[in-house]
């Protein structure tokens, strides 16, 4: 059993069934736990169906405000009987059960506390509105768990409105639904007690604000100057393009003329959704798409096109589980190798990997300014976890730089050009040529872009010579961009002998295990990969180890793969590789354990 | 001897381009040369024409015309989203289209059809032969029913028209005509270009080396023979003066977005082009006579562009800064309050 109370430090878990209006009641526990001050790392396990399936959301809530998912639910909401007795057994020993009285614990387990609840009878005959009942059965359970973890009403007032921020008139009805269950919580457990309590508390989560990483992503748009945005619906990426809808309605329209200052099209499918911002960054806008895996894989050919032709252009991928339609609302960090070299032919893309939503945010702009800066697609690797679920963050800073429109002429440069300008002419030996943009009135600024073999003067060539060198130059653009694109973060405060690599959201689970490797006597070194292609500095980390730890969510080791690819083969032995791969975000006891098996270490109990 | 300038100020030359590398006789080229000749007796910007294709023999030849112009010879089929994502991005800019009928009804057909949806502001040129040329000769999906190919198979399938697909789209200019009838053709360029909104000319264009021989519906004498004009088709340029003489009852007149003027002598129909039902009535009855009827089908002055419909203003989004595009201090930091 296990002993308490534990305070600030568990995880709920809400059993439901999808498309019942569960996730507001989810949102104002989580905003009401936050607001006293408690650390929360929200996950919703979502199905690919709009009703009827199940559905859960797990709560983490940690005092060091660990954001990696964790194990089994301390505490379960039990409303789905499709899922009861499975629910059941998975809460851990010494937990505690609401759930509907309905649902038979005759025979059940004994090692977990029952708490239930008539939330049938209760709705039907505390909650007034016919339309709105089944919405506000959730609200019943929220103000049971306020009386079992002791969160106070207020707490989940305050949840209320900030999750119902823009619709005021929602919050009565809420609240009085909340009430209802805190009632019947105080008429019928008040002197019940449980192994886990919630208690204000200051320090970890002063300042932090909770976001999306899609949401910060639209944010990073908006601010990075994208104008031109084409995509298609796609789980888990369409909440990017709706967030940037509603700044864009927010922020981009101009009062006094009702025109927008931006273009967000909704595609007839991705290779239009490409093909449109690819059109647009030709055009010298700063333009975008978000996908994930399927649309990936139809992307593939405008990214050749972009690459070679050399067009500026931002994609988001929020990658799911593939192959195929794979588990649409599971995450994952497979599309890795795919998208490095999507296309065709011998291509290499930038990819920025972000592991946090300040970095959603920060990438977003990033991505901008290298793709104006190298004239080329820049990918950004977000998955459904860093996309879907809310995260603990500081504020995001304004910015401070202007954009990077890069190498561009206009009609006066062309001008004062001694020489003849050529669009494909590596002019500064740095691999980036220099563009015009269509309706540049100068009688030079014209040529014509083109998917087939080009020589530096963009004409038409299939001679040997221009296609190698060309190829040749595209190597050097990228050697280029190599440092120029984010750096790895490196934390070798350690000393160890051991390091750990991990890119994106693994990042998270990565700072929980290193906790718990260096409580158990092994403390062990970290760098974060931030970018695609990978940063010379990431040899230098390697060599200090005698082992490598290459942390990823995928089965194949994609990362680990390139790592081995791209280091000398002396460094690419010290390499070891751990994967998770199951669709749920990575726990940091899928680090833990086999890097300890691994180790010859027994993991201790 | 000074080349004869348009009014503004470009010889005809400067709407040309690089020499062709079609076959002699394709019907391409000669198109090539309309479209020469349109652009520059509408005095066409050259900085301010854009110039998009897709793959293909009919897709290589924006670089034929207009050097000067920007063009983007993109990929198979994808040539109205990059044509969309383009125009968006500057609305000053003269969105000129070049595509096949492979590019445009077999492997494009969805975004075809998406652009006219849209009513994307643009030209659409289908270089129509009825043949995968670059391919060595294969059906394309507008090969007529009985249609012959050179190896001597017979097409069983229907065939696509794409001025049907555009007038169940409510495209806001259909038009059909031939690459060997100019006097036709360079009037519907024209107008195409002058109209606001996507305009598509579907020009039967014979491919001399694969889709020219007896038996095929897109050869030169198949076309000579059962050509039927609806119209005698004029333009006249916002700046110049209508002067035209006319029997009541024989001409319309249709008013284009930028002040030009269509107008349109009746010939073999008496055809309203503002009427959509009459035009889709046309082209099926016109199936069934086995002719090829060239001439305006239809247009719509009043349909509003795609740029138009989502509120986008005439200045170009390109040319925005950041602080058009960034929000504004005190509303970032009134969000991120909202944010906790």
């Amino acid at each position: 059993m296990t002993p308490g109370p534990f305070v600030n430090d568990l995880m709920f878990q809400a059993a439901t069934v999808n498309g019942s209006g569960s996730q507001s009641a989810n949102l104002v526990l989580t905003r009401a736990i936050f607001s006293m001050g408690i650390p929360v790392a929200p996950k919703n396990v979502f199905p690919s169906n709009i009703e009827g399936l199940p559905t859960w959301y797990q709560l983490r809530v940690s005092p060091r405000g660990y954001q990696a998912r964790a194990g089994e639910p301390d505490v379960l909401v039990a409303l789905n009987p499709a899922t009861w007795t499975k629910d059941l057994a998975g809460v851990r020993p010494g937990g505690a059960v609401v759930h509907e009285e309905a649902y038979s614990t005759a025979g059940a387990r004994q090692d977990v506390s029952y708490f239930p609840v008539p939330f049938a009878k209760l709705a039907k005959t505390r909650i007034s509105s016919d339309s709105l009942r089944k919405q506000l059965t959730n609200m019943l359970y929220v103000g049971v768990v306020a009386g079992l973890l002791g969160i106070p009403f207020e707490a989940i007032e305050h949840g209320i409105k900030r999750t119902f921020l823009t619709k005021p008139k929602a919050w009565p009805v809420n609240v009085d639904a909340a009430c209802v269950g805190y009632q019947y919580w105080r008429d019928n457990f008040a002197d019940r007690r449980i192994n886990h309590t919630l208690r204000p508390m200051t320090g970890v989560t002063d300042g932090l604000v909770l976001i999306e990483g899609n949401q910060a992503a639209a944010l990073g748009c908006v601010m990075g100057g994208c104008t031109v945005a084409a995509w298609y619906p796609i789980t888990p990426s369409s909440s990017l393009c709706e967030n940037l809808i509603a700044y864009a309605d927010r922020f981009r329209v101009d009062p006094a003329s009702g025109e927008k200052k931006i273009a967000i099209v909704q595609a007839e499918d991705e290779l239009a959704a490409l093909g449109m911002a690819v059109g647009a960054g030709w055009t010298g806008a700063r333009a975008m798409t978000s996908t994930s895996g399927p649309g990936i894989s139809l992307m593939a050919e405008f990214s050749g096109l972009a690459y070679y032709a050399e067009v500026p252009v931002v994609i988001f991928d929020i990658q799911r589980i593939g192959p195929s339609t794979g588990l649409p609302t599971r995450t994952s960090q497979a599309d890795l190798g795919f998208v490095y070299t999507l296309s065709h032919g011998d291509t290499k893309h930038l990819v920025l990997l972000p592991g946090t939503v300040e970095e959603c945010y920060e990438f977003a702009q990033d991505a901008f300014d290298l793709a104006d800066r190298f004239q080329t697609p820049v990918f950004v690797l977000s998955d459904l976890d860093l996309g879907m679920n809310l995260w603990m963050t500081p504020p995001f800073a304004y910015p401070e730089r202007p954009f990077d429109r890069g190498k561009v002429l206009s009609a006066d440069d062309l001008e004062r050009l001694e020489s003849r300008w050529g669009r494909y002419r590596d002019v500064d030996q740095d691999g980036v040529p220099y563009r015009t943009l269509p309706g540049t009135d100068h009688p030079a600024a014209g040529y014509f872009t083109r998917g087939s073999g080009h020589d530096e003067d963009a004409r038409y060539t299939e001679e040997a010579e221009a296609y190698a060198r060309n190829m040749d130059r595209l190597v050097r653009k990228l050697e280029t961009a190599r440092g120029a694109v984010p750096a790895p973060v490196v934390d070798s405060s350690a000393g160890s002998t051991i390091g750990l690599i991990a890119f994106g959201t693994t990042h998270h689970a990565v700072v929980e295990a290193r906790d718990l490797l260096r409580e158990q006597g092994l403390p062990v070194d970290y760098l974060r990969v931030r970018a695609l292609p990978l940063a010379a500095s990431i040899a230098e980390f390697v060599r200090a180890h005698e082992r490598v730890y290459v942390i990823e969510q995928n089965r194949d080791g994609q990362m680990y793969d390139l790592l081995r690819l791209e280091l000398a083969a002396e460094l690419a032995g010290r390499l070891r590789s751990i994967r998770h791969y199951d669709g749920r975000p990575i726990p940091a006891e899928s680090i833990t354990r086999p890097l300890l098996e691994l180790e010859e270490k027994v993991p201790v109990q | 001897m000074s080349a004869t300038l348009n009014h503004i100020g470009l010889a005809r030359d400067a709407y040309k381009g690089a020499a062709t590398t079609l076959c002699a006789g394709c019907g391409h080229n000669s198109i090539t040369n309309h479209l020469v000749k349109a652009m520059y007796e509408l005095g066409v910007e050259p900085h301010l024409l854009a110039k998009m294709s897709g793959i293909g023999c009919s897709s290589k030849t924006p670089a034929y015309f207009v050097e000067q112009a920007h063009g983007f010879n993109g990929v198979h089929g994808r040539m109205p989203a990059l044509t969309t994502g383009a125009g968006l991005a500057n609305r000053k800019l003269v969105m000129l289209g070049v595509s096949g009928d492979g590019d445009t009804v077999s492997i494009g057909l969805g975004g075809f059809m998406h652009l006219m949806r849209r009513n994307v502001d643009c030209t659409y040129i289908i270089e129509d032969n009825g043949t995968y040329g670059l391919t060595k000769g294969q059906f394309s999906a507008t090969a007529d029913v009985g249609s012959v190919q050179k190896r001597g198979s017979v097409n069983t399938y229907q065939p696509i028209d794409p001025c049907a697909v555009a007038l169940t789209l409510g495209c806001s200019f259909v038009a059909r005509s031939f690459s060997g009838d100019g006097k036709q053709l360079v009037p519907l360029i024209k107008a195409a270009i002058a109209h606001r909104g996507t305009a598509v000319l579907d020009v039967i264009s014979p491919c001399v080396t694969f889709n020219d021989h007896d038996g095929s519906t897109k050869s030169y004498s198949w076309v000579k023979d059962h050509d039927e004009q609806i119209q005698d088709v004029t333009f006249i340029p916002f700046f110049e003066e209508i002067n035209v003489d006319y029997e009541p009852g024989t001409i319309k007149e249709v008013e284009l977005h930028d002040g030009s003027h269509l107008v349109l002598k009746k010939l073999s129909e008496d055809h309203d082009p503002t009427d959509r039902i009459a035009a889709m009535r046309l082209i099926e009855e016109a199936r069934e006579r086995n002719q090829l009827l060239t001439g305006l089908l239809y247009i719509d002055e009043t349909a509003q562009d795609f740029a138009s419909r989502e509120s986008l203003p005439e200045r170009p989004l390109r040319d925005l800064g950041e602080a058009d595009l960034r929000m504004s201090r005190d509303d970032f930091a009134l969000h991120m309050s909202e944010l906790a």
